[in-house]
């Protein structure tokens, strides 16, 4: 089962490798990103293949094909003889390889990996956290800082995006009038599925303690329906549900209500992100903490991903109504 | 060979690595080198999840009568950095856009053209003349 999966994924690269017509490419990407949350789902790494597979065969194809739109389909044959690269790339593999050799075999219960700190997030999450799912307790509680950071990352990613492209939109929005046409087909599923995508993105959300689940993946997948239904019902159409003003503040607000949570507690008395300040007990309180600091992630990837999307579709009317942008 | 099969996992990432090195450094298209380099990404997220996995192992949510669970550390930094991933994508991508509304392309090789080209006809004289105009 492995071996077939990774080999798959070793001919879909090669396969995005060798074409020049760059939208075929970003489908075979979509492709290779779906295999892999396959075989995380194989390796036991549930939250991982959730968050791959909504992620990268999701919201970063959609980003790609919007460049291209931009900029153009086909890429121009290289002039550059491939020569050198490919000894380069040999060379650092074959030292890469030489490293393995030393490497502790997959699956390998005694690698340094697993008895460092694993056996204590493995035992005694149960007591200190009291949610069953480690990943969770891990991102949220015992490593918030780590998590912190990387929300911040997103939301000045997000802000960068907003910089370099503007939120700007052409002034005129077109209800009904979609980029890929009129799909009837298309309208009714959507119009059917939303509702549940948008539930199901809230129990992602609220489930996370329990389940496979979490802010990252429910921000994601929320802003993926969203996406679905501009996508479909017409250009610009979210932007009449959710105005980029409100998204812009709302990115900020859900980082602020992590860091402040954090700040609540050291007021209470403890350290940074300790939340068994939060309440009577220190379950209860780690509880309460790490689902607060699950829906300012959540809140914050939506946002993110949605203004991001935002920006580029904006951007592609203007270039049509001003001629500009690819053919 | 008695590591074959368990060590296979890291020979596939690693070609997959390399795979998307050779994207980077040998294609000229802007686009078709971010997709290069998200192919490196994945490849290190595979890595980091074969690592996290255990023989026999479960997913690492807590049930009664499971003693042996995979290491949920890999899977939480993974598990980040795929959204980060996406955000920071969005970024390259961003700034392509913007190259292409400014140069007309994407392909490294005429981009490099038009750069020395402007290079070679901002002679002193012409700077000059534009530093002029500014101030008038």
């Amino acid at each position: 089962m492995d071996i077939a999966l990774l080999s798959m994924l070793s001919i879909t690269a090669i396969a995005a490798i060798r074409l020049r017509d760059l939208f075929a490419v970003t489908m075979l990407f979509g492709i290779y990103s779906f295999l892999t949350a396959a075989f995380f789902l194989t390796l036991d790494a549930i939250d991982v293949a959730f968050t791959e597979a909504a992620v990268g065969a999701g919201v970063t194809t959609v980003l790609m094909l919007a460049t291209l739109r931009l900029t153009g389909r086909y890429e121009q044959t290289p002039k550059h003889s491939p020569l050198i690269p490919i000894l380069v790339v040999c060379i650092t593999g074959a030292a890469l390889v030489y490293g393995t050799l030393d490497a502790p075999t997959v699956g390998d219960p005694e690698a340094p990996s697993q008895t460092h700190v694993a056996p204590r997030y493995i035992q005694q999450s149960a007591d200190e956290i009291g949610i069953p799912n480690m990943v969770t307790s891990v991102l949220a509680s015992y490593r918030g800082y780590d998590t912190l950071g990387e929300t911040f990352v997103i939301f000045c990613a997000g802000l960068a995006v907003i910089i370099i492209l503007g939120l700007q939109d052409s002034g005129e929005i077109h209800p009904g009038r979609s980029a890929i046409g009129d799909q009837l087909v298309l309208r009714v599923v959507i119009k059917m599925l939303l509702p549940f995508i948008l539930l199901f993105a809230l129990y992602v959300q609220l489930h996370g303690d329990y389940g496979a689940g979490g802010g990252f993946q429910a921000g994601v997948i929320f802003a993926s329906g969203f996406i679905l239904y501009d996508l479909v019902f017409g250009e610009g159409d979210a932007r009449l549900i959710i105005p980029p003003n409100w998204l812009r503040r709302m990115a900020a607000l859900g980082v602020l209500l992590y860091a402040g949570v954090g700040v609540t507690t050291l007021i209470m008395g403890k350290n940074f992100l300790d939340y068994s300040a939060l309440a009577e007990s220190p379950t209860a309180g780690q509880h309460l903490g790490i689902f607060l600091v699950e829906i300012g992630v959540g809140i914050t990837v939506f946002s993110v991903i949605l203004t991001i999307f935002f920006a580029f579709s904006g951007r592609a009317r203007i270039a049509v109504k001003t001629g500009r942008g690819g053919s | 060979m008695s590591h074959f099969p368990g060590l296979f996992n890291y020979w596939i990432v690693i070609f997959l690595m390399m795979a998307g090195f050779y994207v980077v450094i040998s294609q000229g298209n802007l686009v078709k080198k971010i997709i290069g380099l998200s192919l490196f990404q994945a490849s290190a997220f595979i890595l980091y999840i074969s690592e996290a996995n255990v023989d026999g192992g479960h997913v690492p949510i807590l049930e009664e009568g499971i003693t042996l669970y995979s290491n949920p550390l890999p899977h939480v930094l993974i598990l980040t950095a795929i959204v980060v991933s996406v955000s920071t994508t969005a970024v390259g991508l961003a700034l392509i856009v913007r190259i292409k509304e400014t140069y007309g392309t994407v392909e490294e090789d005429e981009l490099q053209e038009i750069d020395n080209a402007q290079d070679e006809a901002d002679t002193p004289d012409q700077k000059q003349q534009i530093a002029e105009e500014k101030e008038i």
